[in-house]
């Protein structure tokens, strides 16, 4: 055993990179959520945001344009989902299901060609002064900016569910569609919205793993982080800073074990490998003891009719 | 409801017209763990499908289901390829193994092919390519051009191929040079890009310049290219785009003869159950192209090995070799027999750690 192997600056950093896509991912969902319908197509927009992002970065030489275009990537997908279940009025679990099958399909016909391919380096943003910090300098202020991104995303989201009127007016079509619309709000507007932003987040986070943390492009690349996002907004209570902790966790516990293998730790393997799903679950489901519940219109359909 | 009608019938009407394509051809099925794009693993086999479908033309039909988790749902994958008239069919990850043996047993005329497994049946076949030869290469290249002296690896799951694969790299890094310590980590899975690459970036953090991967994607490619001094070696794949460098070799695997040839046998009603598992000799493994990165005089060993190995004059589990506890396993000059090497449950001397049970 060699716990001097791991350098902490490293592993606090790598730390937070391993986390980002994870939270990009949950805090959009979390919105999606919260306005009362459940998108279980995060694994389809994410991996189609990875190669649309992916695939401008590498045609235009612009990292950033390709995080935009993955944005897009993602919310265009999403309207597919919105489409069918805002205005067709299909089932939700079905159609989310159906948009992680075909995304993935999609976006491995559109990587055909990217393979083998390295995207255009992302710069980091060493912030200066802050960066020179001894310690907290390396851990915290020499990302990229869609790590700040992410954590600046889930402050907005907070605030704006908590103190704003879209927040509040979000809230309610969430929580009551019918008197949501019988006070005049436009119900399947305000949730076509919620799923863009969504699916917006959701691109984001997959072109975050295609572009910057592996970086290439694999078919399937993001091999089930879309489902853990899932996961982390029902364990976070839907509630954003508990889904940025369960990131972190997780994200940071997975990067944890793997450092502790290197390091020939004496814990059998097999607990490290399991750990992240344990210990993020324990933490949050000790959390939620609390009278936290799902949006009561979640995965409900909605027509003015009705 | 007329529109429902019309395409009920253009379905019935389809589905006869490719029933009816279908008699006279032979029908083989592939499972795959990974996407066919991985650049790895399944990206051979799903080449060696491809040949199959060069080699036979119209005489053949090949289907392929990629992404199959290896547990239940591989079992409901090969029933439903088994109901649809596969008459051979390819199961390409060792975590198949049991739901092969379960599922050929409901279906007595069609014919499996398990990979890498060990569990027979009058209607299953297993094969497996001697992967450790190719690692018996990888490990003197690595002994020779790590300057760190740490050499990181990442294992898929401790089962024995993998297992087999560190103690011949490790054995070999060592005889090359004596300081080598090996770095592993277990990743649990054959394929997920971000946890491959984040392995890589771990070892090469805590020191490792060399990395050596039993997983699937090239993700730890990327990862060795994006951290600068750090060599790497293509897995399952030659996985050419990332050489010179950090790529400075590859082990390959050659499906595509064994393919042909077992398609051939079903189609000749000669197909029998057997065992196959062959080297560098009869061309399942290759070696690929040694990059400029490696000295030349390094290359020539490596390349010497590698015809050694070819001809059969050597064996990579050659004594004398101790197990890790430093009890004796092979006295000098006797060479491991094929039954150890598939149970293989045990490190060679020197490496360090121990094997999740």
């Amino acid at each position: 055993m060699d716990l001097s192997a791991i350098n902490p600056t490293l592993l606090l950093a790598s730390l937070m990179v391993a986390a980002t896509p994870l939270l990009l991912a949950a805090i959009g969902e979390l919105v999606v959520e919260r306005a009362g319908v459940l998108n279980l197509g995060v694994e389809g927009m994410m991996i189609t945001g990875a190669i649309c992002g992916f695939a401008i970065a590498v045609n235009t030489g612009s990292p950033i344009l390709g995080l935009v275009a993955a944005a897009l990537g993602g919310a265009v997908l999403s309207l597919l989902f919105a489409a069918l279940t805002q205005y067709a009025l299909a089932n939700q679990v079905a159609s989310g299901l159906a948009l992680t099958l075909f995304g993935l399909g999609l976006s491995a016909l559109i990587g055909q060609g990217y393979q083998g391919i390295k995207p255009p380096s992302f710069p980091k943003a060493d912030i200066p002064l802050l960066s020179d910090i001894p310690f907290l300098g390396g851990v915290l202020f020499r990302h990229d900016f869609v790590v700040y991104l992410a954590i600046a995303l889930t402050a907005v989201v907070w605030w704006v569910l908590k103190y704003s009127r879209i927040g509040l007016v979000l809230r309610a079509v969430g929580e009551n569609h019918d008197a949501a619309h019988a006070l005049g709000y436009k119900v399947v507007r305000i949730r076509v919205a919620a799923i863009c932003f969504g699916g917006a987040c959701a691109g984001l986070g997959g072109a975050y793993i295609s572009l910057i943390r592996v970086p290439q492009w694999t078919e399937g690349m993001t091999a089930g982080i879309g489902w853990i996002a899932l996961a982390l907004v029902v364990f976070a209570s839907w509630k954003p800073w508990r889904a940025m902790l369960g990131a972190y966790l997780f994200g940071g516990i997975t990067v944890l074990q793997l450092n502790l293998q290197a390091a020939g730790v004496a814990i059998p393997v097999e607990y490290l490998a399991m750990s992240p799903y344990l210990i993020t679950i324990i933490v949050l489901v000790i959390m939620s003891a609390d009278k936290s519940r799902a949006p009561a219109a979640l995965g409900r359909s909605f027509h003015a009719s009705q | 409801m007329k529109l429902s009608k019309l395409l009920a019938t253009a379905a019935v009407a389809l589905g006869m017209a490719t029933g009816a394509m279908a008699e006279d051809k032979t029908k083989v099925g592939f499972v795959f763990v990974g996407p066919i794009g991985d650049g790895g693993w399944t990206y051979e086999h799903n080449k060696g499908r491809l040949a199959v479908e060069q080699e036979f033309g119209d005489k053949v039909e090949t289907v392929f289901v990629e992404s199959v988790p290896e547990g239940p749902d591989a079992e409901r994958v090969m029933t439903q390829m088994a109901l649809e008239g596969a008459d051979l069919i390819f199961t390409t990850s060792f975590g198949y193994m049991d739901p092969t043996i379960n599922v050929a047993a409901k279906f007595p005329n069609v014919k499996f092919e398990h990979a890498t497994g060990y569990k027979r049946a009058d209607n299953v076949s297993t094969y497996s390519a001697r992967f450790y030869e190719g690692r018996a290469i990888q490990g003197h290249i690595a002994g020779k051009m790590t300057k760190s002296n740490i050499v990181g690896y990442i294992g898929s799951y401790p089962i024995p191929e993998v297992i087999r694969g560190i103690n011949s790299a490790f054995s070999h890094a060592r005889k090359a040079n004596p300081d080598v310590q090996f770095k592993i980590v277990w990743a649990y899975t054959w394929f997920d890009p971000a946890k491959e690459a984040e392995a890589a970036k771990v070892l090469i953090e805590q020191g490792a310049d060399i990395i050596l991967q039993h997983t699937d994607s090239t993700a730890p490619q990327a990862a060795a290219q994006e951290a600068g001094n750090v060599y790497t070696f293509g897995q399952a794949s030659d996985m050419a785009e990332y050489g010179p460098k950090p790529r400075i070799s590859s082990i390959i695997d050659d499906w595509a003869p064994y393919y042909i040839a077992r398609t051939r046998a079903v189609m000749d009603g000669t197909w029998t159950s057997t065992d196959t598992w062959d080297g560098i000799g009869p061309g399942m493994v290759g070696i690929g192209e040694i990059s400029s990165e490696v000295p030349a005089d390094v290359k020539a060993e490596a390349l010497a090995l590698k015809d050694a190995i070819a001809k059969g004059e050597y064996h990579p589990f050659t004594g004398p070799l101790n197990k890790q506890d430093g009890s004796a396993w092979l006295a000098a000059g006797e060479t491991a027999d094929d039954g150890t090497l598939l149970g293989m449950n045990f490190y060679v001397e020197g490496i360090e750690g121990t094997i999740p049970q």
